[in-house]
């Protein structure tokens, strides 16, 4: 089956709908926890967006094998830029959610609840 | 109400945002200038087929670096969050121990369900306390305190003696060793194909999340993957001065021979880098994951 839209595009749109699904959730609910994956869906919505752009029409992984030849390369692969960024992009989004996710266990232990409205000492 | 319809105004800004840039894109039907001088180059100077472990070990191998400190960084200060976290954790439940203790009737069985720590008998126990608290009918505030350790105390224990099913420890006996073996794949195949250090040490940890959620009780020896994180993290460092030394740049991987395109034994120091950021990456997140446990 053939969309009009080419494959890039589509991945665009898939990648900014769930990163504004993630603003949303970060900016409407109150526990702890929902913001912190909201995080994570906007994070993963953003790595899409960044893997999409570097999406060459009809092209393929960057690996050279038998399907890929070396002289090829540079007319079929596609922009392995993005893909490279995007390794280091999830590992500091894993590491960004890990201390949030630490942090969140902090705020627990000295309230005893997750509602971002029970920390009210750094309110403006 | 009122901070949804603000929110709304806002996800539908950045919806037009974002929909401006979808309307704007164009997809590429060739390579960017400096893409095109990667994946030209990539094969014939460093040797590798996979070119985006090519870029991440060695044109972009400082950032990696970097990115590595970062989740040691990480490491580190989850370690040291949640150390605090076990340290209070502790001094709480001396003191709801202690309230429990002011009622010499409740504090036998409190007492006795820390030693037996099973959750049937526990179960059985707080009952037996509820009922002789009632039956001496003590002052409100007594009967609360008690029923408080009893909440507290029941949170502390009841979690982690659940033991896992059969089919999670059977499972686990199953898939383990080949959960780690095909980390170890992916991580020394990173120079041919997909792969690498990070995956293959995601792969790694996820084994070790997995032993641990079938061994509740099992301690993970943490200083010993901290050493080995550490020798990792310095070695890596080594390579990067050896590169500077011997070839043309700090990681240069060049100083050791770059062999037949897609051999296992070839592209220089890449396979060595690699495997020290899979054994760095996969200690540094079993390590987390450990510290996550308590």
């Amino acid at each position: 089956m053939t969309t009009g839209l080419p494959v890039s595009t589509i991945l665009l749109i898939t990648g900014f709908a769930l990163a504004l699904i993630g603003i949303w959730g970060m900016l409407t609910h109150r526990n702890i926890l929902r913001i912190i994956i909201g995080f994570a869906v906007m994070d993963t919505g953003l790595h899409l967006v960044m893997v999409a752009t570097g999406y060459i029409t009809a092209g393929t992984a960057p690996i050279l094998d038998a399907a890929l030849s070396q002289a090829d390369a540079p007319h079929r692969a596609i922009d392995p830029i993005p893909s490279a960024l995007v390794v280091t992009a999830i590992v500091i989004g894993l590491s960004v959610t890990a201390v949030m996710l630490a942090y969140a266990i902090r705020l627990y232990a000295a309230k005893k609840t997750l509602s971002i409205d029970a920390f009210t000492e750094s309110k403006w | 109400m009122m901070r949804h319809i603000l929110v709304a105004i806002l996800v539908l800004l950045f919806g037009l945002i974002f929909a401006r840039m979808v309307g704007g894109y164009v997809e590429l039907d060739a390579l960017r200038p400096l893409a095109l001088d990667y994946v030209t180059r990539a094969p014939v100077e460093l040797g590798t087929p996979n070119i985006i472990t090519g870029i991440l070990i060695t044109y972009r191998g400082f950032d990696t670096l970097g990115e590595v400190a970062v989740l040691f960084m990480v490491a580190a200060s989850v370690g040291l969050l949640l150390k605090k976290d076990d340290d209070k954790a502790s001094v709480a439940k001396v003191s709801s121990d202690k309230v429990a203790g002011e009622k010499t009737v409740a504090a036998k069985p409190v007492l006795a369900r820390t030693e037996a720590a099973r959750a049937a008998a526990a179960r059985a126990a707080a009952a037996k306390a509820n009922a002789s608290a009632r039956a001496v009918t003590p002052s409100a505030t007594a009967m609360k305190s008690v029923k408080v350790a009893e909440s507290s105390v029941d949170d502390d224990e009841a979690a982690p003696q659940r033991q896992p099913s059969e089919i999670v420890r059977t499972g686990t006996e199953v898939l383990l060793p080949l959960i780690f073996t095909f980390g170890a794949y992916v991580i020394v195949n990173g120079h041919l194909s997909a792969g690498g250090g990070f995956q293959g040490g995601a792969i790694v940890a996820s084994g070790v999340m997995l032993m641990l959620l079938s061994r509740p009780g099992m301690k993970l020896n943490v200083a010993l993957l901290s050493i080995v994180e550490s020798f990792a993290g310095v070695f890596y460092v080594c390579l990067g001065i050896l590169g500077l030394v011997l070839a043309g740049g700090f990681l240069d991987p060049r100083f050791l021979p770059i062999g037949t395109l897609g051999a296992f034994i070839s592209a220089g120091a890449i396979p060595i880098i690699s495997a020290l950021l899979g054994i760095k990456v996969g200690a540094e997140l079993s390590v987390i994951i450990d510290r996550f446990r308590s």
